[in-house]
């Protein structure tokens, strides 16, 4: 323990007799373990809740011209003071002017409608992989995961050429008589949902591939044995104990969809209005830096309380298979 | 099924009626599970290879043998959980080939126990009474009565990784229980549990099994637990059945070779019936240095080659040379193995063999007895050797 210390504090220019080496795998074996946590927090606190103060600061600043494009929080006065100017007028603003409340709720039905049909389709598609044989699996996984190789961008980009109203789309169903008319999908919300949920399958299948997989299969063996038919094996014991890899999967969709841009930006229309629009018009448009961080912030507020509930059910999971109550 | 062609299948088959079982003071009833001439393949692997087996009703039947002989198997496709490649399963006279494991009046006890980990004790033992929709007054009895039955009422309310492994194998037997299946498939029940326990979860399963008079059938791979539970045991090696019978006849008359070395310990000598009379037979054996002279007729030609076994505690040790021309031989201890109510004494015969020799120590203190290095002589009696020709 002494030594951990001394070599702590005072480094490699410590008085102490023992060798730099010896003092230094004493220094790991005492504090190795904090020092492996460390490496992520220190990661989060340099690019989550640095930038993140910094926002909050710029959401209690008020627009100025200039660079930077606000107003300093602190001044110091003639007199000597240090003057503390906190602005509540940009929060105030969202829920003055209509926009951004539409925003908002148009950007959580779009990201709860996306989620919802990703997880129809990722279900599925995650029992099919955890049920295949140890060979097809891997390939299977591996295409999940294929998609990522290419430029996000690109991808999106190349949905316009399916879902326009002569695109590729259109003209198979057309041609096979199923319609008439071209659906309008291209600039409508259908078009962000289904680039939603082609972008963010892969976070849906792979949390509930990774439950799935675990399940025991005899279980399922068990329930039928005991007189349950398929389908009701399937809800009474399949689902309830896919829960965790279901409220995983959803949230890592449903949070990056709230604020998606891109995809309601190439695929979605003049009225799928939703707050990753008004990010960037406030930002790069208005120019208006403490209205966006506000408009940042709020959306940060709205996203802690799904976070809340997912820990909410991982707290309780884990509580279940502990020793108990 | 009309009544006539029904009637015309049971007069067709042959009526069975159940076997004598020594010892056994059970009534056992008409076959309950019939396997006829079941094969099962996984790809290229035989895993059941032309099985027929009756299970009559009351009985306590063991499926016995080693990883891979196919007992497991052999239970699941009675459970419905495996589909047999050629033959078929009968329960109750009915054909069992499309009837789904939730149609089939039998229940199964798993290996792994697979009690639904979000699901409480009295929840995992409703759940299949929920299934069949009985009402709620009649499904918290049932439950209350397995519950004392297994004595857990104390743990109703606890998930199963609440449990030890001892209690979460008495809910898994509970819950099987708990329909009143016709049959009930044990997948090694008690291969999870320490020894202590394990010696005490068998007499409560025979118990369990008299009481209630279900049919029980286990597959285990330990002899002993065989032994102790089972009215009958069948082994199995390589997907097929060697031989069918109850405990003490399996252990006394093995039938072959394998089942003589599988059941128990057992001194293996191989040699040639040079004199085969309906009263008495005689056989060469190289290992020995006299004939192995045995009381009663076999089945084997002359000449032919069969093999004499020999149960340790039925072979003797004496320091002075027998006055006999047949059944000993001469050898030095070389390993005595203490094990507390017996001693296994490992006698290297002038050939090489190493013969086991089992004695009761009937006295505290070992004095006179023969001990490490002694040159002694091993015998039997004239019944004592079993013959088999495979």
């Amino acid at each position: 323990m002494e030594a951990g210390t001394g070599a702590s504090a005072g480094g490699g220019a410590a008085p102490v007799r023992t060798h730099w080496r010896t003092r230094l795998s004493v220094y790991l074996n005492t504090n190795g373990r904090r020092l492996v946590l460390g490496v992520p927090y220190l990661w989060l606190l340099l690019f989550f809740l640095l930038p993140f103060a910094i926002v909050l600061k710029i959401s209690f600043a008020e627009f100025a011209i200039g660079v930077p494009p606000y107003s300093d929080l602190l001044e110091l006065t003639q007199d000597g003071y240090f003057r503390l100017t906190l602005a509540l007028s940009n929060y105030a603003y969202l829920f003055d002017d209509p926009q951004y409340v539409i925003a908002y709720t148009n950007s959580l039905r779009i990201a709860a409608v996306s989620t919802a049909f990703a997880l129809l389709v990722g279900f599925p598609m995650a029992y099919g992989i955890a049920k295949a044989p140890k060979g097809p699996r891997t390939i299977l996984l591996f295409l999940v995961v294929l998609p990522f190789w290419t430029s996000f961008l690109i991808r999106v980009y190349a949905w316009i050429g399916i879902l326009k109203s002569n695109g590729l789309l259109n003209n198979l169903l057309i041609s096979l008589g199923i319609i008439d008319d071209p659906l309008v999908i291209l600039g409508s919300d259908w078009g962000v949902y289904i680039g939603i949920v082609y972008s963010y399958l892969p976070f849906m299948v792979l949390p509930l591939y990774a439950t799935l997989e675990k399940l025991d299969p005899s279980l399922l063996e068990a329930a039928h044995d005991l007189g349950c038919r398929p389908w009701k094996a399937f809800l009474t014991i399949t689902l309830p104990l896919a829960l965790p890899g279901i409220v995983a999967g959803s949230m890592l969709v449903f949070i990056p969809a709230v604020g998606e841009f891109v995809i309601p930006e190439l695929l979605g229309g003049a009225d799928t209005f939703m707050i990753g629009r008004v990010l960037w018009n406030e930002f790069f448009l208005n120019r208006d830096w403490p209205v966006a961080s506000a408009v940042a912030m709020a959306m940060l507020i709205l996203l802690v309380a799904p976070i809340m509930i997912f820990q909410h059910i991982q707290a309780k999971q884990a509580d279940g298979e502990g020793a108990g109550r | 099924m009309s009544m006539a062609t029904q009637v015309k299948a049971v007069s067709d088959r042959p009526v069975k009626t159940p076997p004598e079982i020594p010892g056994c003071t059970k009534k056992l009833g008409p076959p309950i599970i019939e396997i006829e001439k079941v094969v099962k393949r996984f790809g290229d692997f035989v895993a059941v290879n032309g099985v027929s087996l009756d299970v009559f009703e009351g009985e306590f039947l063991c499926l016995l043998g080693g990883s891979g002989c196919g007992k497991t198997t052999l239970l699941r496709m009675m459970a419905g959980f495996e589909q047999p490649s050629e033959g078929r399963v009968l329960i109750d006279g009915k054909d069992m080939t499309d009837v789904a494991p939730y149609d089939r009046p039998v229940n199964m006890m798993f290996q792994s126990y697979a009690l639904f980990p979000h699901m409480s004790v009295e929840r995992n033992i409703e759940f299949g009474l929920r299934q069949d929709g009985m009402p709620k007054a009649e499904r918290e009895s049932r439950v209350a009565e397995m519950l004392a039955m297994v004595q857990l009422e104390r743990f109703a309310k606890r998930k199963p990784n609440q449990l030890s492994g001892g209690q979460r194998q008495r809910v898994a037997l509970a819950r099987a229980l708990a329909k009143h299946p016709r049959v009930l498939l044990l997948d090694e029940p008690l291969s999870a549990l320490d020894k202590k326990l394990r010696e005490r979860t068998q007499l409560d399963l025979v118990n369990i099994q008299e009481k209630t008079g279900i049919t029980f059938v286990v597959v285990t791979h330990d002899q002993e637990e065989a032994m102790t539970m089972a009215d009958r045991v069948a082994i199995m090696d390589e997907g097929w059945i060697e031989q069918i019978d109850a405990p003490q006849s399996m252990y006394e008359y093995p039938n072959t070779r394998f089942v003589a070395e599988f059941f128990g310990s057992v001194n293996m000598f191989e040699g040639t019936l040079v004199e085969d009379e309906p009263d008495h037979v005689i056989i060469e054996a190289p290992e020995l240095e006299t004939p192995i002279y045995v009381g009663h007729g076999v089945s084997g030609r002359e000449g032919g080659t069969v093999w004499a076994a020999l149960r340790p505690e039925k072979v003797t040790l004496i320091t002075e040379k027998p006055d006999r021309d047949s059944n000993w031989s001469s050898g030095v201890v070389k390993d005595i193995v203490y094990l507390g109510s017996t001693s296994t004494y490992i006698v290297e015969l002038a050939s090489g063999k190493q013969v086991r020799a089992t004695l009761a120590n009937h006295d505290r203190d070992m004095e006179g007895r023969v001990t490490w290095d002694d040159k002694v002589f091993v015998t039997w009696t004239d019944n004592a050797p079993v013959v088999v020709s495979s």
